[in-house]
């Protein structure tokens, strides 16, 4: 099987973000990148069904220069080589526009599968899976925990809402957005790292694939969240801050 | 035709919770510009929820109704709801932010050459559409810029359900052209995880943990502070995952949702996924070390701290004013 798994590099998780002075994007000086969090899950299904199966697992990533570290960690855990779609100017795009780049890299392989993570960290929008599998005119399906090889194609256990599940059936070739948590995450190996250095890493520039659409959707100003509701908050050291705690809950909120 | 329609979903008979408040969304779209909404129904027997749906602030009820609508597929729903929308042409559409959602309108939208604006919290004057970033770290405000129809989904819990029943609105029917064979994913039926033994729905007092607790043996601290209390202890997802406590216990979008007395957040950063689970509680506590931690924004009281020094502390504290 050969399966392309799209991840994408996005700010670390407890990573301090603060607007830009545009307004419109944050400030990337300071920040350290990370793997999106369902995109390793993407990657370590992608990786698990070769084992079983044979076949060739490629890494596509569009981004800026930078992405190349997170690509390199992606070769590292055992992907067989890498596309990078190069773009400084990826937050103009709405989902649509970095999807249409995704899609036509991916179209040019004739995979068997393409995996996405089901949403990013950072932007949140939850798409990019489902909008190239329109694109590509494949089958898909998302929130995926669990992918299993059939005679005829593949079925896949989705969750759904308040801990219900379901069973799919889909036909190859397919697209699936893969939920986090559904298996165990590796770590690279030393030897794995050494490996990753050699390993094919190609560079797309975005304008060959295509010229941008103008977006149907413009993020026009980042703004700190609107709080929802006001906070006490209760300084002091631990135990002093424990204490007012326990104060508060037995006589405001009477809950002791 | 044009004007704002909102999509809504079935949810074992009846129209979904979330549905009610994409209608209250759709109305303020459609205050914008003077016309009631239309409400849209999908599926192969949609009489009762059109007749639900019709005693609801809306203009009209339009059923999209076909035999191959049931069950759920996203080849199916893209196909029938494009071919509603190619007929109608409405300005704006709403639809609820579900799983189901997901799955399906960033289909849609890509077929009609637009995007969708998904799990927008507030909609403003333009109209402009609120929806968060950076894991609820900041909003961003989005403005519809395309020519052809606006999709927007909305998070649930963000917009206020309308209670006012205003009277029966006019019901039409749709038939889509669908063939079998445009059907290519063969979808089984639902089935539980788990057998369900704990319900937090009902529990008046929680204490949950999350990603900051670092390590399974480390939940002792936690379940020492649950049993001081009298709560019932419930968790995030990455700590259900990680198999350090069963998958009942977890709350937010793929758990339960719960609305206690007390929920007592301690070291739960607040992704959304985890608040639109829990943020209807009565009183919210967040223990967390970061101060900038989105559980903060839906938090009564907060205390930004090492957990490992302040939960001890608490614990004996409360066990203090309990003797």
């Amino acid at each position: 099987m050969k399966i392309i798994v799209c991840i994408k590099q996005v700010p670390e998780r407890d990573a301090q973000v603060r607007i830009d002075s545009s307004g419109k994007w944050i400030e990337e000086a300071d920040l350290q990148f990370a793997m999106n969090e369902s995109d390793a899950y993407a990657l370590e299904e992608a990786l698990q069904l070769k084992e079983k199966h044979g076949g060739e697992v490629v890494v596509l990533s569009a981004g800026p220069e930078r992405a190349g570290t997170t690509i390199r960690e992606a070769l590292a855990k055992g992907a067989d080589r890498a596309i990078q779609v190069e773009s400084d100017d990826l937050n103009q795009r709405d989902a649509l526009g970095v999807a249409q780049l995704l899609a036509a890299a991916a179209k040019q392989e004739s995979p068997d599968l393409v995996l996405t993570g089901l949403q990013s960290d950072d932007l949140g929008y939850g798409q990019t899976g489902v909008i190239m599998a329109e694109l590509m005119g494949l089958p898909h399906a998302s929130l995926i925990l669990n992918v299993e090889k059939t005679d005829g194609g593949i079925t896949v256990k989705r969750e759904l809402e308040e801990g219900w599940f379901q069973n799919i059936e889909l036909p190859l070739p397919a697209v699936l957005m893969i939920q986090s948590g559904g298996t165990k995450l590796r770590y690279a190996t030393l030897m794995g790292i050494k490996k990753a250095k050699t390993k094919e890493l190609r560079k797309i520039n975005a304008t060959e694939l295509g010229a941008a659409a103008a977006p149907a959707a413009i993020l026009e100003k980042i703004t700190l969240p609107q709080k929802q509701r006001s906070t006490q908050m209760i300084s002091g050291t631990a135990k002093e801050a424990a204490a007012s705690l326990a104060e508060k809950l037995k006589f405001e909120v009477r809950v002791i | 035709m044009s004007g704002v329609y909102v999509i809504l979903e079935d949810r074992g008979g009846r129209v979904s919770r979330i549905s009610f408040e994409a209608i209250a969304a759709a109305n303020i779209l459609a205050s914008q510009s003077g016309a009631k909404p239309t409400a849209i129904v999908v599926g192969s027997q949609t009489e009762a929820l059109a007749t639900q749906a019709a005693a609801k602030d809306v203009a009209r009820v339009a059923r999209i109704e076909h035999h191959l609508l049931s069950p759920y597929t996203a080849d199916g729903y893209t196909i029938a709801i494009e071919q509603f929308i190619r007929v109608e042409s409405p300005d704006y559409l709403v639809f609820p932010h579900s799983y189901q959602v997901r799955d399906y309108a960033p289909a849609l939208a890509a077929r009609l050459g637009c995007v969708l604006v998904g799990d927008v919290t507030a909609i403003g004057d333009g109209p402009i559409f609120t929806r968060q970033l950076m894991q609820g770290r900041l909003s961003g405000n989005y403005k519809p810029s395309g020519s052809g129809p606006c999709l927007i989904s909305v998070q649930s819990g963000a917009f206020r359900a309308e209670a006012a029943e205003s009277g029966a609105a006019e019901i039409t029917t749709f038939t889509p052209n669908i063939e079998a064979s445009r059907i290519r994913t063969k979808p089984g039926e639902p089935f539980r995880g788990s057998a369900q033994t704990v319900d937090l729905g009902s529990a008046q007092l929680i204490v949950a943990v999350g990603r900051g607790i670092r390590e399974a043996d480390n939940l002792s601290l936690v379940q020492d502070l649950a049993s001081a209390l009298g709560a019932e202890i419930a968790a995030s997802r990455p700590i259900c995952d990680n198999g350090w406590l069963p998958i009942e216990r977890q709350v937010g979008s793929s758990g339960q949702t719960v609305a206690p007395k007390l929920y007592l957040a301690v070291g739960i950063s607040g992704a959304i996924q985890h608040l639109v689970g829990m943020k209807g509680s009565q009183c919210i506590v967040a223990i967390n070390k970061d101060a900038e931690a989105p559980i903060f924004e839906v938090a009564d009281y907060g205390i930004v701290g090492d957990l490992f020094e302040v939960v001890p502390a608490l614990t004996e504290a409360i066990k203090t004013a309990k003797a």
